[in-house]
């Protein structure tokens, strides 16, 4: 199999085996653990192949493409750094998975946590073998994802899932800020692929942009790798189960920002920009969290605060950014991840047969889990840097590195001093492992009576302990040459010769070490007083502030959409009235006033009477709008003077119209006026008024203003066309008509649509609706107990047939002369409704049609369907056709496809006017049927 | 007379924003019912004023612009039917909540 | 057939509407079949136009058979297909959700669903300007029909707050398009591009007509300050109406980048129409959509929020009037209607296992629901932007296509704030409504879930992985839709012919 496939194939088995666990869980736990050590292993097998490659120092890039003109490819790349991560990732990975499943209670049945560790491990994976960075940041937020479904774990705990949310918020925010900044990165460099981007060190740090990208990028890798002020998340997050914390939260995950370090330093580094913040960062974090560290008595807390220093001390060591401080970084990556997760294990064992990891109480286990205790003592000695360990011998190179760095030459004092502050503090919490926990006295009232844990649990301690000897002892062959690769690909030259031994000689770092061992061990030896001194500074939870600071954001939050949006209508629609207002002036005195001549026609009484009138009635409405049947009456009246405008400028049609439906909508408002109050409190406050009037005022005269110059200024139109086509095209000499039903019937279709749906809302709305109508009028009086008055019905039944004979001729000759189908319709409507008001629910209703909605359904069917006769001789929808005839009594008849458009529109109408009033009246019949 | 139509615009505007900005779901009703007329006076207006020209198609006529005619007859058409909704919803409210002020009072 | 597909997206919900209200009589079963069925052809046939319109010419259809300018024309670019096929997409899985018995509590829904449909599709499909106002309103008539369905105060409220505004902007589209004709002289959009350029218009007139127009759209797409409707309206209305009324906002956005792209970018006398104010509002919306997310009470409304943000991210767009922009925009418009209306639907689901705490973030009764958590994880984590969902990929393009604009750095912080604020929202409700156990509550008998709930959910939770296993083939074409749209060139010749020049015109008065 080609390497690039095989290279490919670890990713998406890792990500598509991740569910292999919760398939088999069902078979017992047992399959669950095998199912995920089978998938680590798969990795691993799919990755021996190409061992021997990359340790020879080649470079293998393989993927296809995903979102090519976006920058996002599913690409990989495997060198020295990223075997070397993979083979941690995998084989810590499979030691993780035989302590969890021992760990993990048995009720647990382990498919969900093995399928979220292994969605991690296939993250993680991701993150170190991406060449693409846009798939780095991708496997990134995957890995922060799912490490907050892991510290979520025990998620019926609230500390539980408050950790999990602080880690995501701080790790995810981080990502955020790193995807900003690789866009920048990939800007500058032109691509995305590692290997472009590394080869363009020099142009990134020329770039402008390089300040803010650099930025960008350190964010997400302090977030991560828990660096000062960012480290608080870490040890929230040991609320997790321990294989977890032994996994992410020491080996893996936090080392993945320390990794983006290593990986991008030939295309950051080099520059006083990164050497102060990356090594400023990491000195600040590496002392400040080993003395934290030192005053942990919650084991894991210690471990993890341990965990943040080493990782401040390999930061700070890439950032010193020499050669040697560079192969140092890598090297204490390994060292660290060995002898931290077996640290981390061996207190999982403590917690798991003690029930706690309160060193207060937990003491002097040697006796009763001798083993165990070993095996944590060495690994302890590790981390405080002890010889014959791994840790000693990355300490020492450390050490190696500050003496002399170039840029400290005049206070070349300040770094050696630093370092070896911090090894004294190294030592100092070791010591508090070590003492506290196995030794110094007997263990206080524990829950369970201490003993070994079972074979296999120790197993995973074991091995890592003998790697931190193997290493310690054996460094020349047993890391040395995976070290070098990974060396040579972070900083892709040739590596400075470096010999890693156990014994240089007496020299300044030995010196150093054995004052970090002596110094350490004194501070250990005056604990008492300093434990007491730190006791009584104030302590400062992280829970506890992101948990404020997380709801002062929401109350705040709720405030702000409070402030702003106080679910008034009034508010909505006056802001709508503004804004309108605001862009409509800006749009228009933004442009250059326009130069024509305005063009009036003289204006005559009639006309100005008519407006005076208008004006009368219009502010009569507004004055009086509380006096309801009065307002009514003055509306009616504005709109006659509607209708008269229409009329006087040559508009039949529309005259017609607006009367027709004046009648109805007076009909309409009145019987709606039925079961309103009849007046309205005057409840507006005089500020509030005098706003709305500005407002009004002011969409008025833009509005009058804007019709004046449209009015009073020439234009070029199209409407020639209609006029012209009327006859010949549309087949009916009422241009306006035939446009309706014609050139733009689709406009009528829509439109009858609408009203269709007005009609069945009518149905929706007013379905089973009761209303409680007044039993007096406006001054008191009782509404007439006689409801259907004798002389109204009289005068109404004989007017029927009359109004139907109106509304047939006003429809038939619509189409040449002012009428049609919507006006014939709504006489019809507001006949049948008359008849209604005269006679009563129940007769009307016996005579009306049942099922009103078929009516509707005929009446859009007949404008639709003739419309798609069309297709049937090759037209488009609504394509019409028509013909003369002549009839007795209306003479010569243009007879178009369009009428029966027409009849569809005028059944819509009859049955929509119906609907609506006969749905208002019967609320009235129920009201009566109710008293 | 452009100068007549305009102002008659301006002032059925002006009321009918006035209305809707009140607290009554009628008086909004009737608002609209006012701002709708100026609209339909508005779009009528695109086509300019023209007397005694009716685009009905005869001899040796004169004819003024047909196309806004058409357009504001499906707007009152539209216009009508969103009225009629709209009292409809407002009847409806105010059987739900037992008053017609156009906000949400706090219940109890 | 084949010239007639334009118009099909239309007559086919228009002709199942008429058949349901025919139906009347025999039940739901057959209003449902119906219903379903005329959801499915409608996939089909926007299927079929995505195709034809990926031919890269314009498909023209002239209504009644008469010629642009002069009759109503649908005009259907690669845009217009994308929307009408995203439409029927959603609109199939509402109603299929709808199906479970939603639709049996009140009365008409189904023929008011699929009219809602029509007003949709046409708005989409038009290419005439009032004629996109009829279609607005044959959607919006059917929108407030929809949202009161179910019935109850809260809907009637927020109904009525939306009614009354909608209505006010229909009569501000109304003024804008009498504007329109009264200083150009046309109302086809094609043609009101060439006018706009034509010599001797009053530009001021144009300008404010324009202007007009784009704030009707800016109501419709939720604009802040005009945005205050939406959250109320969306987390009220039943999850279904919810669910399809998120493709409603995008009908404002779309009509805003056609618009702008065809008709105002082009002409110098409207070039600058929306320049520094539309990005800076929309990028407003977007905060005060995160904020809201974050004060969110209960998944609903946190969704509605969500759906807002999204809106306010893609009104940043037209105004840039970029290709590579607008390709961007187009990609993150579908993943994000997906999520919301997804979210919608989710929104209930959980509600319905929580017994009278409902959706409420607040420690719950214990149930047990995998695939709901999972489906829930899937929609939050994308509406997050998290990756490798669309959503991650969605605000990468974006972030990517605006790196060279001028405010460049305004937009990145925006949008990465408001989406680390969404995910910490996210993250806390999400372990609230799964995690967070109230111990002494009883958990809710298991409530009774169809199957067509849990498929419709899933449908519309699926594109979050969909959309980015086939990032590319959904992005290319998203690109050449927005080459498409910003060469108007194409646009007008297709729908006015190259004769156009010598439309006639006469001067009036």
């Amino acid at each position: 199999m080609q390497p690039d496939l095989l290279l490919i194939a670890i990713i998406l088995t890792a990500l598509f085996a991740s569910p292999l666990p919760l398939l088999l869980q069902r078979f017992g736990r047992k399959f669950a653990s095998f199912g995920a050590a089978g998938v680590m292993a798969a990795c691993l097998a799919l990755l021996a192949p190409l061992v021997p490659a990359a340790m020879d120092g080649v470079t293998l890039v393989a993927g296809f493409a995903w979102l090519p003109d976006w920058g996002l490819a599913f690409s990989l790349r495997l060198d020295g750094l990223g075997l070397m991560f993979s083979l941690l990732i995998l084989g810590i990975g499979l030691l993780v998975v035989l302590y969890a499943h021992y760990y993990l209670p048995e009720t647990d049945r382990l498919g969900r946590f093995f399928f979220l560790l292994l969605l991690f491990m296939a993250a993680m994976l991701g993150v170190v073998l991406s060449e693409n960075l846009l798939l780095l940041v991708v496997f990134w937020e995957i890995t922060s994802l799912s490490s907050f479904l892991l510290i979520a774990y025990k998620r019926s705990q609230h500390e539980s899932r408050l950790a999990a949310r602080i880690a995501f918020a701080v790790t995810g925010g981080g990502g955020l800020a790193l995807l900003a900044g690789v866009l920048l990165l990939g800007h500058i460099a032109g691509s995305f692929e590692l290997t472009q981007v590394l080869a363009a060190g020099e142009r990134i740090r020329a770039h402008d942009l390089y300040a803010p990208m650099l930025i960008l990028i350190l964010l997400g890798v302090f977030t991560k790798s828990a660096q000062f002020p960012f480290h608080f998340w870490l040890p929230q997050a040991m609320a997790a189960p321990t294989p977890v914390s032994a996994y992410l939260h020491s080996a893996t995950m936090v080392k993945a920002g320390v990794f983006l370090l290593a990986r991008l330093h030939p295309a950051l580094a080099g520059s006083e920009l990164w050497f102060w913040l990356v090594s400023g960062t990491g000195a600040v974090t590496l002392v400040y969290a080993a003395y934290i560290a030192f005053y942990r008595y919650d084991l894991k807390g210690l471990l993890a605060y341990s965990t943040i220093s080493h990782l401040g001390l390999i930061t700070l060591l890439f950032g010193l950014d020499t050669p040697l401080s560079v192969v140092a970084g890598v090297f204490h990556i390994i060292n660290h991840a060995i002898f931290k997760a077996s640290l981390f294990m061996a207190a999982g064992i403590v917690d798991h047969e003690c029930g706690t990891r309160d060193m207060r109480r937990v003491n002097g286990l040697f006796k009763f889990m001798p083993v165990t205790a070993t095996l944590a003592i060495v690994a302890a000695g590790s981390m405080a840097g002890v010889p014959l360990l791994n840790g000693f011998l990355s300490k020492e190179m450390f050490f190696a590195e500050t003496v002399g760095h170039p840029v400290f030459n005049e206070i070349n004092w300040l770094l050696p001093a630093f370092a070896t502050l911090a090894g004294i503090l190294a030592v100092a919490y070791s010591a508090r492992f070590i003492h506290d926990v196995f030794f110094n006295g007997d263990p206080i009232d524990l829950p369970r009576q201490p003993h070994e844990p079972p074979r296999w649990m120790r197993a995973p301690v074991e091995v890592l302990v003998v790697l931190c000897l193997l290493v310690g002892i054996f460094p020349q062959w047993s890391i040395a040459p995976i070290l070098h690769v990974a060396a040579t690909a972070v900083l892709q030259h040739e590596l400075p010769p470096f010999h890693l031994a156990i014994w240089h000689g007496f020299n300044a770092p030995f010196m150093m070490s054995l004052v970090a061992l002596g110094g350490g061990i004194a501070l250990y030896a005056m604990r008492h007083p300093l434990y007491a001194f730190y006791g009584r500074l104030p302590s400062i939870h992280a829970s506890i502030v992101f948990e404020r600071f997380h709801n002062g954001l929401a109350e705040f939050s709720a405030v702000l959409v409070k402030r702003l949006d106080n679910a008034s209508l009034q508010r909505y629609l006056a802001l709508f009235f503004a804004f309108v207002l605001a862009l409509g002036y800006w749009a228009w005195f933004s442009a250059p006033a326009s130069a024509q001549p305005a063009m009036t026609q003289p204006a005559d009484a009639a006309s100005a009477v008519a407006l005076l009138m208008l004006a009368l009635a219009a502010s009569g409405v507004v004055v009086l709008h509380r006096q309801r049947l009065t307002a009514i009456v003055f509306a009616s009246v504005i709109g006659l003077i509607v209708a008269l405008i229409f009329v006087r400028f040559s508009a039949p049609d529309l005259a017609l119209t607006q009367l027709a439906v004046e009648v109805v909508t007076i009909v309409l408002l009145l019987l709606a006026l039925y079961y309103l109050p009849p007046a309205a409190p005057a409840e507006d406050s005089m500020p509030r008024i005098a706003r709305d009037a500005a407002l009004a005022i002011a969409a008025g005269a833009g509005l009058g203003a804007t019709a004046y110059v449209m009015l009073t200024s020439p234009f070029d139109t199209i409407s020639g066309f209609y006029l012209a086509q009327s006859v010949p095209g549309g087949g009916g000499s009422n241009a306006v008509n035939v446009i309706l039903v014609d050139f733009r019937g689709f406009d009528t279709l829509g439109e009858i649509t609408v009203l269709a749906m007005v009609g069945l809302a009518a149905h929706a709305l007013l379905d089973k609706l009761i209303l409680n109508a007044p039993t007096v009028d406006g001054e008191g009086r009782r509404w007439s107990a006689e409801r259907h008055p004798l002389f109204l019905q009289m005068l109404m039944r004989p007017l029927l047939p009359l109004a139907l004979m109106v509304s047939v001729f006003i429809f038939l000759r619509g189409h040449n002369l002012p009428g049609g189908g919507f006006v014939a319709g709504l006489v019809t409507g507001v006949a049948l409704i008359l008849q209604y008001l005269a006679s009563g629910i129940g007769f009307a209703s016996a005579r009306l049609p049942q099922r009103l909605p078929l009516f509707l359904a005929a009446g859009l069917a007949a404008a639709a369907g003739v419309g798609a006769a069309a297709w049937a001789f090759g037209f488009p929808f609504l394509t019409t056709a028509h013909c003369h005839v002549t009839l007795p009594l209306l003479g010569d008849i243009e007879l178009a496809s369009a009428m029966i458009f027409d009849l569809g529109v005028y059944l819509v109408v009859v049955s929509v006017v119906l609907m609506v009033l006969a749905e208002l009246g019967k609320l009235s019949a129920q009201e009566g049927v109710k008293n | 007379m452009e100068a007549l139509l305009a102002t008659a615009i301006a002032i059925l505007t002006a009321c009918g924003i006035f209305l809707m900005l009140r607290p009554r779901t009628f008086s909004l009703v009737l608002g609209l019912t006012l701002l709708s007329y100026a609209v339909n006076l508005f779009l009528f207006a695109s086509g300019r004023l023209r007397m005694d020209a009716p685009p009905l198609i005869r001899e040796g006529a004169a004819y003024t612009d047909p196309l806004p005619q058409a357009l504001v007859l499906t707007a009152i058409v539209i216009g009508f039917g969103m009225t009629a909704y709209l009292v409809m919803l407002a009847l409806r409210a105010l059987s739900e909540s037992g008053d017609d002020s156009v906000d949400a009072k706090e219940k109890t | 057939m084949i010239q007639h597909a334009a118009i099909l997206p239309i007559l086919i919900p228009f002709a199942a509407a008429l058949l349901q209200l025919a139906a009347k009589g025999y039940g739901f079963a057959v209003q449902r079949a119906i219903g379903l069925l005329g959801a499915l052809l409608g996939i089909f046939a926007a299927i079929w136009l995505v195709q034809l319109a990926d031919a890269g010419s314009v498909l023209v259809y002239a209504l009644g058979n008469w010629p642009a300018p002069f009759g109503i024309v649908l005009a259907v670019d690669r845009l217009a297909a994308l929307m009408v096929l995203l439409t029927a997409l959603l609109s199939g899985a509402a109603l299929l959700y709808a199906t479970a018995g939603f639709d049996e509590r009140g009365r008409h829904f189904h023929p008011l669903f699929q009219l809602q449909l029509v007003g949709l599709q046409g708005a989409f499909l038009t290419g005439d300007l009032f004629n996109l106002f009829v279609f607005f309103e044959v959607m919006l008539l059917a929108s407030y029909a929809l949202l009161a369905h179910g019935g109850g105060l809260a809907r009637t409220r927020a109904g009525l707050a939306y009614v009354a505004l909608n209505l006010a902007g229909s009569a501000l589209f109304l003024i804008a398009l009498g504007l329109l004709y009264g200083t150009l002289g046309t109302l086809n959009l094609a043609d009101v591009a060439l006018r706009l350029q034509a010599p001797g218009i009053d530009i001021a007139l144009a300008r404010l007509a324009c202007m007009l127009l784009i704030a009707v759209f800016a109501l419709k797409a939720a604009l802040l300050p005009l945005s205050f409707w939406l959250p109320h309206a969306y987390a009220a209305a039943g999850a279904p109406v919810a669910a399809l009324f998120v493709i409603m906002t995008k009908v404002g956005i779309v009509a805003i980048l056609r618009v702008q792209a065809i008709a105002l970018a082009p002409a110098t006398a409207t070039a600058d129409l929306l320049d520094n104010w539309l990005a800076p509002l929309a990028l407003a919306t977007v905060l005060f959509a995160a904020a809201g997310a974050f004060a969110a009470t209960r998944l609903r409304d946190l969704a509605a929020w969500l759906m807002l943000g999204s809106a306010g991210t893609l009104l940043v767009v037209p105004a840039f009037a970029q290709s590579t922009v607008t390709a961007a925009a187009l990609y993150y418009l579908l993943q994000s209607t997906f999520v919301a209306a997804a979210l919608f639907l989710l929104a209930e689901l959980i509600a319905a296992r929580r017994g009278a705490i409902a959706d409420d973030f607040q420690n719950g009764p214990a149930f047990h629901a995998p695939w709901l958590a999972l489906a829930f994880l899937l929609a939050a984590a994308s509406a997050a932007g998290l990756p490798p969902f669309s959503g991650f990929l969605g605000k990468l393009m974006l972030l990517t296509a605006l790196r060279d604009s001028g405010s460049a750095a305004a937009i990145w912080f925006v949008l990465l704030v408001s989406g680390l604020l969404v995910m910490l929202a996210l993250a806390r409700s999400g372990s609230r409504l799964f995690w967070a156990r109230k111990p002494d509550l009883p958990s809710p008998a298991a409530p009774a879930v169809s199957g067509r709930q849990t498929a419709a959910t899933l449908l519309l939770v699926a594109p979050v992985i969909l959309l980015a296993l086939f990032a590319r083939p959904v992005a290319d074409y998203a690109a050449r839709a927005a080459a498409q749209l910003h060469d108007p060139q194409a646009y007008i010749a297709a729908v006015l012919g190259t004769h156009n020049p010598e439309i006639k015109r006469e001067t009036r008065p």
